[in-house]
């Protein structure tokens, strides 16, 4: 069964997006998340962020990740950063543009992030030395053992979400919990945005 | 051409996490900082997809969609917050929000 599907992946349905897709989607998501936390003026960053949102949805439809990448971009780029682009224009831009960009513990925090970045490149140096192994056999993160289908993505996230034929999904119950916790999230909003509580 | 692993996703979504991390401790606009911590959790919501490629199965995409309805939450909750404090400060700096500092 495996083996069968993957000749069929090698026969005819060899992936329409090549690598170049993934440098330069990467590329535009890291380059453009640079510009997101330097840009003095805000709506530039809030720009800059949705630019970011749509090469990782990119990234998303590269890994067979068809319906996560819609959501993407109609939740994220659509809803969030409209929000936050409403939020940037009720607060005012012109104090915050001449004043300082960053706070006067940024050596600190800069310090914090790097330390971070040397563990993350410390766990990767780990895992690639576990693939290159051919001891252990066993690499950190291996191959992807199947394709994923990508034209039943939405149908089988729906079995899972809301379950089929009756019984409940594997993750109803988790469903159920997060439209509540956006139920309390928008009452919460509205709440504290009120004038007179 | 090197094809790509999940290696390659996971470094992506190290560096997105990274500059995200730098974004919340360094700034001091509040608007920037949320939207700081909407990188990270793209970092981890390409690491959860990423893994689920890797084993073949939905759990890390469906998991990916629940981290998006939190970002949801926590945008809208997070910018209520911030049109209150704005309010009543007339600021959005972070090292001036020290209401609760005694």
């Amino acid at each position: 069964m495996n083996s069968g599907l993957n000749s069929a992946i090698n026969a005819g349905m060899a992936p329409v997006a090549t690598p170049w897709f993934f440098y330069a989607l990467a590329g535009v998501a890291v380059v453009s998340g640079v510009l997101v936390i330097t840009r003095r003026n805000a709506v530039h960053s809030a720009l800059a962020l949705i630019v970011t949102l749509l090469a990782v949805s990119g990234l998303y439809l590269m890994l067979y990740a068809p319906f996560v990448a819609g959501v993407q971009i109609i939740v994220y780029a659509g809803g969030i950063m409209v929000l936050f682009l409403f939020v940037i224009m009720l607060v005012n831009i012109e104090r915050s543009s001449k004043e300082r960009t960053f706070n006067r513990m940024w050596p600190v925090g800069l310090a914090a992030a790097c330390a971070l970045l040397a563990l993350f490149v410390s766990v990767i140096v780990k895992g690639r030395a576990l693939l290159n192994d051919p001891m252990t056999g066993k690499a950190l993160w291996p191959d992807p053992v199947k394709k994923l289908a990508e034209s039943s993505n939405t149908q089988q996230i729906a079995n899972m979400l809301y379950g089929e034929a009756g019984r409940m999904g594997e993750y109803t119950f988790a469903f159920e919990i997060a439209s509540l916790l956006l139920l309390v999230a928008i009452l919460g909003a509205v709440i504290m945005t009120k004038k007179k509580i | 051409m090197v094809p790509i692993t999940t290696l390659h996703y996971l470094v992506v979504a190290a560096a997105l996490f990274v500059l995200g991390v730098i974004g919340v401790l360094t700034r001091r606009n509040v608007v920037i900082v949320l939207m700081s911590i909407e990188l990270i959790l793209n970092a981890v919501n390409l690491n959860l997809v990423a893994f689920s490629r890797m084993w073949g199965n939905l759990h890390g995409q469906l998991f990916a969609i629940f981290i998006v309805v939190d970002a949801a939450a926590e945008a809208a909750v997070g910018l209520g917050i911030l049109i209150a404090f704005f309010r009543n400060r007339e600021t959005i700096n972070v090292d001036e929000i020290d209401l609760l500092k005694w």
